[in-house]
């Protein structure tokens, strides 16, 4: 029911939002829609933690059924999701829109079929709603985004879209392989693909999730979008919708092709650490914050990859926690830059400096956002981390984990110090002429940086209800993943 | 056989209205009770009544999927009626010949989705081209539409010869034009047989504009009347494609060896063609021209596959294509400039007929919730079920990719970018209309299984 209801009610109040003519009126419904959401999921987490599946009828001449169900990651993104939300219509709510109610509306549908990626447990419904939630930003972005908007969202939408035909071809083969023809989760997993099947299925699977993360080279599209994208959106995009990738690898990728996943886990994993190398060097020279932040994500999501395919249990559960973390912190990031933005109208580092003279509240939430980002101890992005480098060094499945381990920590210095370059260019220093007017930040944004603050000490420094919340699934995940009696199996 | 009749009637009876009438209102209002009658008799037929009883053995059968594909062309037909039967007054002065003209079409239609017997099938295909040609040429003092339709009929009477020669050289080779006795296995070897097939395969590829047959129909689509474009490019496709696609499953399925990798490649091709060439168009009513070339490939993965997911999903093609396309020409047919800039801040001017040609174009480019999503998803489950063409699939689903591209374009111009208004109005039943498509676009997208409840139940 929790998890009926965590899709429905976004879904209704987002297309009630659409009918909706007050500017404040629109506001104050989805700021309440989503606060309910966020009761909800919390209650869920809390209270009735046993009610996470819903299963209805849908389909049924296609064997595809309304199957929704919350495991440990499932409840965890959508727990991150019901709190992003709320945090990010109050961080803009001072941001205009034209046609307000329709750029809430799409806001709310957007939710919907996020928190519907990360329940669904039917191969078409999953696609459903990783379209569902796909075509509401593509409006917002090319609605009320910057000046090049159109041409870089469009960028953005072809390539997921590809991407998600793809992995629908995909769907359907292995759909027409499961026994008794069925799209349910568990059916798939007992698909019992040959070799060679899941070799090229396998592909067609990863490329729609390396988009949605983005994996190098499949990123190019990502930079671009999070500049132009309205700031609400941004956020949406990197705090969320990039964990559908995340989750799509280990829910439908690990599991349905363990053999292919474990014969190229490799070759991804080398991808990943391409691409966290080549990111965090492009950080570097960064001078837009926006772009910055935009490769120091794709950074981070690439160690994320790496780590789902050590297949070891404490990088999965790292994996996990990271998810939850990493949508935080970049969310917190995203409301700072946001507030400069605001504040001096420009987000070029070259052309800021010394607001930590003018503005210490927004600098002390800044570094400790930025300690986060880097993984400092007793953040909460340090737990993630950890386990993940603890897992690719023990992974049984690849033999160059070392290395792996070695190319992702010299993308972690990195991250150092493109982060922290930008916090003293940015804030420390002398003051200049832009920066010289600025102010301190106001109470209702220091209150809402302190959820952000709460949110990764809490993590960083009690890990474990997180910890045992995604040990079953993680479990459960390399148990469907187990290639060793599979490839006995072939051989014979 | 209740429709073929009627509809037949029917056309009799328009071409006399003119002459009653002297007014067009109670001409569309004859149109439009006639299409609804034609629907309840075919709705009938479906349940085992049966109004004429003629013997048709030989000739004919009315299996359940050509009633059920028959009332869909009929309920398109009726929606088309709903949303464009004013604007065929603009055409040219023949009102009532025009209503006249498309009941003789859908006569056609019925019997190529249900003969049992080549000549059949020629009648049937005869019957809805010759309508074809005059209507593209209704408005007899625009150049274009003159053109359209002097190109449309010596391309197609040729196409015709060739189907005529088709049949001809089966008939040598089997002896027999009804389909079921001719024993097609054990003449697998014939050259006779083989060369008939595929001059049938390239004639019928011709009418439904699979390439490199295409050439005729982005002049043809853009050149006749925007009414009857719209009509052309949905209801008359589909339901040639029906034939097509009975002609090669009940005739020829036994020797598919022998023509399935040609229409592997004809699909990818078209695919190609069409997507692409689309891609570069400047107006909007082209673009939808190679846009339905686009979607014929698709179409074309029925005949591929050749199993029961392939006919469930040209079904829904069917109704998703034709009912979008009705919609999106519909809106055409009232700007006054086809261009893509003139679509530009539709949004601002007509906010509810902008939201209805986003929920049309996004059926058009698959996306799911809607009508078009469920087709492909068919066709695609089809052609893998077969087991082979997989490279077709993958094929099928980045050019699927590319008709975004396209369509997108028209929802872009709407929403995101600003224009004069070219929309020259639009009464408030026909956006009904409009709403009404999108909903059944959506119900259709959302609970297929309703409509295959009455296929089957």
């Amino acid at each position: 029911m929790i998890a009926l209801l965590l899709i429905l009610v976004p879904l209704v109040s987002g297309l009630a939002t659409f009918l909706i003519k007050k500017e404040e009126q629109v506001r104050t419904w989805s700021l309440l829609a989503a606060i309910i959401t966020f009761i909800i999921a919390i209650l869920g987490v809390a209270v009735y933690t046993t009610n996470w599946t819903f299963r209805a009828d849908w389909m049924g001449l296609l064997n595809s059924s309304f199957s929704l169900k919350g495991d440990g990651m499932g409840i965890m993104l959508c727990l991150l999701t019901a709190l992003c939300y709320p945090v990010i219509f109050l961080s803009t709510w001072t941001t205009a829109y034209k046609k307000v109610n329709n750029f809430f509306g799409l806001m709310l549908l957007a939710q919907a079929g996020l928190m519907g990626v990360f329940l669904a447990m039917d191969a078409l419904l999953f696609y459903f709603f990783w379209e569902l939630a796909l075509i509401p930003v593509y409006f917002i972005c090319s609605q009320w985004g910057g000046e090049k908007r159109i041409a870089v969202t469009f960028k953005f939408f072809i390539y997921t879209f590809i991407g998600s035909l793809l992995m629908l071809v995909g769907i359907l083969y292995v759909y027409s392989h499961t026994p008794g023809h069925s799209f349910d989760i568990e059916a798939f997993y007992k698909s019992g693909l040959s070799m060679k099947e899941q070799t090229w299925l396998f592909w067609l699977f990863f490329i729609a999730f390396a988009v949605k993360m983005p994996i190098f080279p499949f990123h190019t599209w990502q930079p671009d979008t999070y500049q132009q994208s309205p700031t609400a959106a941004t956020m949406v995009l990197s705090a969320l919708m990039v964990k559908m990738g995340v989750l799509g690898l280990l829910r439908w990728l690990l599991p349905v092709f363990p053999i292919a996943s474990y014969l190229n886990g490799d070759t991804i994993s080398l991808l990943a650490v391409t691409g966290i190398i080549y990111a965090s060097l492009i950080a570097m020279r960064q001078d837009d914050m926006k772009r910055l932040v935009a490769y120091s994500s794709i950074a981070h999501i690439g160690l994320m990859c790496a780590a789902v395919f050590a297949e070891d249990k404490s990088a999965l559960q790292g994996t996990m926690i990271q998810m939850f973390s990493h949508g935080i912190n970049i969310l917190g990031m995203w409301m700072v830059v946001a507030i400069i933005e605001r504040k001096f109208g420009t987000v070029k580092i070259s052309a800021l400096g010394g607001i930590a003279q003018k503005a210490p509240a927004l600098t002390f939430f800044f570094v400790i956002i930025a300690f986060a980002n880097i993984a400092l101890p007793l953040t909460n992005a340090f737990i993630g981390e950890f386990l993940m480098f603890k897992g690719i060094l023990g992974s049984k499945v690849s033999q160059n984990g070392i290395w792996i381990m070695a190319a992702a920590g010299v993308g972690i210095i990195l991250g150092a110090v493109y982060t922290l370059r930008m916090g003293r260019k940015v804030f420390f220093g002398e003051t200049n002429t832009l920066t010289e007017k600025g102010t301190d930040i106001a109470f209702h944004e220091k209150a809402l940086l302190i959820i952000i603050i709460g949110a990764i000490l809490i993590v960083g420094i009690y890990p474990q209800p997180f910890l045992n919340a995604v040990d079953q699934t993680s479990q459960s995940i390399l148990k469907n993943s187990d290639v060793l009696p599979m490839l006995m199996k072939q051989k014979h | 056989m209740n429709a073929v009749l009627l509809s037949g009637l029917l056309g009799v009876v328009m071409m006399f209205a003119s002459f009653l009438f002297k007014t067009k209102a109670p001409v569309r209002m004859l149109a439009i009770l006639g299409i609804l009658l034609l629907l309840v008799v075919n709705i009938l037929e479906s349940k085992g009544v049966r109004l004429f009883h003629l013997n048709t053995t030989g000739f004919l059968s009315f299996s359940s999927y050509a009633l059920f594909f028959n009332s869909i062309a009929i309920a398109c037909t009726l929606v088309y009626f709903l949303i464009s039967s004013k604007d065929m007054q603009k055409a040219g002065n023949h009102y009532a010949e025009y209503f006249a003209l498309i009941f003789f079409i859908l006569t056609g239609i019925f019997l190529v989705t249900s003969f049992t017997n080549l000549l059949m099938l020629f009648l049937g295909i005869e019957i809805i081209s010759i309508p074809l040609y005059i209507l593209t040429g209704a408005a007899k003092k625009d150049l274009k539409s003159n053109e359209a339709a002097l190109k449309y009929l010596l391309m197609g009477a040729f196409s015709t010869g060739i189907m005529l020669l088709g049949i001809a050289f089966i008939y040598g080779a089997t002896g027999t034009f009804e389909i079921a006795n001719m024993n097609i296995a054990g003449l697998a070897k014939s050259n006779l047989l083989t060369a008939g097939m595929l001059l049938l395969l390239f004639s019928m590829c011709f009418k439904v504009s699979v390439a490199p047959f295409h050439f005729w129909t982005p002049d043809v689509y853009d050149g006749a009347p925007t009414v009857f474009t719209s009509f052309m490019a949905t209801v008359v496709k589909v339901g040639i494609f029906a034939g097509f696609l009975h002609l090669f499953y009940s005739g020829f399925e036994t020797v598919a060896v022998q023509w399935k990798l040609w229409l592997a490649i004809l699909a990818a091709l078209t695919l190609f063609v069409g997507n692409i060439t689309a891609v570069f168009q400047q107006s909007v009513k082209r673009m939808l021209a190679y846009s339905s070339i686009a979607q014929a490939g698709f179409m074309l993965f029925a005949l591929v596959a050749l199993n029961e997911t392939g006919h469930e999903g040209l079904l829904l093609y069917a109704i998703a294509y034709s009912l979008a396309t009705i919609g999106i020409f519909g809106v055409i047919a009232k700007m006054t400039d086809y261009s893509f800039d003139g679509f530009n801040g539709l949004a601002t001017h007509q906010p509810l007929v902008a939201l209805c040609v986003t929920i049309f174009m996004l059926s058009l480019a698959g996306i799911p919730l809607s009508a078009g999503f469920l087709a492909k998803f068919y066709m695609l489950k089809a052609v893998i079920q077969s087991g082979d063409y997989l490279w077709l699939v993958i094929f099928g689903v980045l050019m699927a990719a590319v008709s975004a591209y396209y369509y997108f374009r028209v929802i872009q111009a709407m929403y995101f970018k600003q224009g004069p208004n070219h929309f020259s109005g639009i009464s408030s039943f026909e956006k009904y209309v409009l709403v009404g498509i999108c909903i059944l676009i959506v119900f259709t997208g959302l609970f297929p299984n309703v409509i295959f409840s009455w296929l089957y139940f």
